[in-house]
């Protein structure tokens, strides 16, 4: 079943009992599950963002990806493997998750690489040097944790179960990012200059993979009252500022924005506008590897396709085989 | 400044031992896996791809760091100090290319480490005395102990890599036509660079009657590998495993005219240049540094 099909079973006449029990297992803070009734626009929120958060993961591999076979020693190679390895493995919860919904994972592939569905923006930035992978692993890596730990709370039953395993390993990845960018800051000079660029480079695109200010979000408001989501965006970002400006003290770097500063009466950390324009053209396809990005997504998949023919036509004489001799 | 010499470099020094062959091995194929990376035909790929160098590397650093430090040896050693075989340098080619190297060699692997790792057991037989004589126990020659122990780890991902690799074989071969002649092009391209594995390496030469020693002194002595036994356990495999999958066994030489013995020898293919530039630029680029 599609998505379309699954949305439109439910449109025809819905019994207000089953919109009053869905209403009242958000309340309750339950969970959906699967074979729950629920809302066309709800099921289509969610297969819209558990998709694009498959897609990330999966576009993911490519900055970091680049590295496996330059990475300066066998153990962060052996850290890199491992890491390009879990995203592969969240990708694959996520479209799970989303076929949960009565999505379907070829049909979902398709629109990633047709450019009809979006991926975070993080992605489209480039990896010029090893630093870039530390970096990754500190801020994009800690942004997703903010914005997932409370996803392990969201409202749907396995897109929360996937996040609560896909954090774990997150939190990892941030650890070992940070560690990398320790180890280069007690290096050499070139290191050390070389963490710092790195660190101009992504603060920004990191500060965007919070999505657009609340005033310019429109699906957020449903999303929270569906507990989808659990806090906006700028709520989101600046938990991400807080928790990162002592990390970069420790560090020994500096941040790139010249309005950051602690506000004593918030206790939270004030910091500088980001460049939205430049969001909404990388989101719209003309950011620095956009193009790229999704090239090598539809290479892989199109070079692929003789693989997955075979594997195909190999099932099926296999169970063909199976029943001639049952019936043998 | 003072260059210097090639002698008193430890790497370039470093002996060529068994450990040092095999952990090249590793360390070249799981290279050439992470090529794959982002290119994989599907996301379960993607997973065991990633999982099978990551398998490897693990043996390579292992292996390399019984010889030296790992990350001189692998990233400050040229070209002609690398003493893997051929085999594993080749280029990821198609997917049937690179399931068709996993298969040749994840079956050499496996049945190496198998004799290995019997030895290991074999030397952790108790021996009554033993506890209460570790001054005088035989010492065993360093490098096939360690070589040992780490075969009784690797023998269970070298399994489930062979399997991995057998899998696709038999998907590709007996899948669709095009597939199959791929599959097919594939095992024969690759089949000259599968003699090689079966020289015998210095240190694990096989121990003719090993036995018959051990029954005389409850020792297994030095690990020796039976190498004719070796390949032709491993044709035996092969073919088995190639006759399934509708495929005919190749049939040219196993061993081209000049690259029988090349790899271990330091003389390797053209790509593998290439492969090491890669590999070798940002830690050469960054003298001293670490990581």
């Amino acid at each position: 079943m599609t998505a379309r099909q699954a949305g439109s079973a439910s449109t025809q006449t819905t019994p207000p009992a089953l919109h009053e029990h869905f209403d009242d297992t958000i309340a309750r803070d339950q969970r959906i599950e699967p074979r729950d009734w629920m809302p066309d626009g709800y099921r289509k929120t969610l297969i819209r963002q558990v998709a694009q958060h498959a897609h990330s993961e999966i576009i993911g591999m490519q900055p970091e990806g680049e590295w496996i076979t330059r990475a300066p020693s066998l153990r962060r190679k052996a850290i890199l493997f491992a890491k390009v390895q879990d995203e592969a493995g969240h990708g694959l919860y996520l479209y799970s998750a989303a076929e949960t919904l009565g999505a379907d994972r070829a049909d979902l592939t398709e629109r990633l690489i047709e450019g009809r569905q979006k991926y975070s923006s993080i992605f489209n930035y480039p990896t010029p040097t090893f630093a870039d992978v530390g970096v990754i692993g500190w801020f994009v890596d800690g942004a997703a944790i903010c914005n997932q730990v409370p996803l392990c709370r969201s409202s749907y039953g396995p897109y929360a179960r996937a996040m609560v395993r896909i954090c774990k390993e997150e939190s990892f990845h941030q650890r070992q990012g940070y560690e990398l960018l320790m180890t280069m800051m007690r290096g050499t000079d070139a290191q050390r200059a070389m963490v710092q660029d790195a660190v101009n480079r992504w603060w920004w695109p990191s500060l965007m993979m919070f999505g657009p200010p609340d005033s310019d979000s429109p699906n957020s408001a449903q999303s929270m009252a569906w507990k989808i989501k659990r806090h906006s965006n700028d709520e989101l970002r600046q938990r991400f500022v807080d928790m990162t400006v002592p990390q970069a003290e420790k560090l020994g770097v500096t941040l790139p924005d010249p309005e950051l500063r602690y506000d004593e009466e918030r206790g939270r950390y004030d910091f500088g506008t980001p460049d939205w324009a430049e969001l909404k053209r990388v989101i719209s396809g003309e950011g620095p590897c956009n193009t790229e990005r999704v090239a090598r997504r539809r290479a892989a998949h199109e070079e692929g396709a003789w693989v997955r023919e075979a594997a195909v036509a190999h099932a099926a004489k296999q169970a063909a085989r199976a029943q001639n001799g049952a019936a043998a | 400044m003072t260059e210097p010499s090639a002698a008193e470099s430890p790497v370039a020094a470093a002996p060529q031992t068994p450990a040092l062959a095999l952990g090249d091995d590793a360390l070249v194929l799981s290279h050439r896996l992470g090529e794959w990376a982002g290119h994989a035909p599907v996301l379960e790929e993607e997973v065991a791809l990633a999982n099978i160098a990551l398998d490897l590397l693990g043996q390579a650093r292992v292996l390399l760091s019984l010889v030296g430090n790992e990350d001189e040896l692998a990233y400050l050693r040229e070209e002609r100090a690398f003493c893997n075989c051929q085999l594993v340098e080749q280029p990821n080619g198609d997917f049937a290319h690179t399931i068709a190297r996993q298969l040749y060699f994840s079956t050499y692997q496996r049945l190496l480490y198998e004799r290995l790792a019997s030895a290991a057991v074999a030397d952790e037989r108790p021996t009554p005395l033993a506890p209460l004589t570790p001054l005088t126990a035989p010492a065993a020659p360093a490098a096939p102990a360690a070589l040992t122990a780490l075969a009784a780890k690797a023998v269970k991902e070298v399994d489930y890599h062979q399997d991995h690799a057998r899998q696709w074989t038999l998907r590709l071969g007996d899948g669709t036509d095009v597939s199959h002649a791929r599959m097919q092009a594939a095992c024969g391209n690759l089949w000259r660079f599968t003699g090689e594995m079966f020289q015998p390496l210095e240190g694990l030469k096989g121990l003719e009657g090993r036995e018959e020693l051990e029954e005389l002194d409850g020792t297994a002595g030095d690990a020796g590998i039976d190498w004719a036994a070796l390949e032709s356990d491993w044709l035996a495999s092969v073919t088995s495993v190639l006759r399934e999958a509708t495929l005919t066994v190749p049939e040219g030489p196993r061993n081209g005219a000049w690259s029988a013995g090349a790899g271990r020898q330091g003389l390797h293919t053209e790509p593998f240049g290439r492969m090491l530039a890669e590999m070798q630029h940002l830690h050469r680029s960054h003298p001293g540094a670490s990581w």
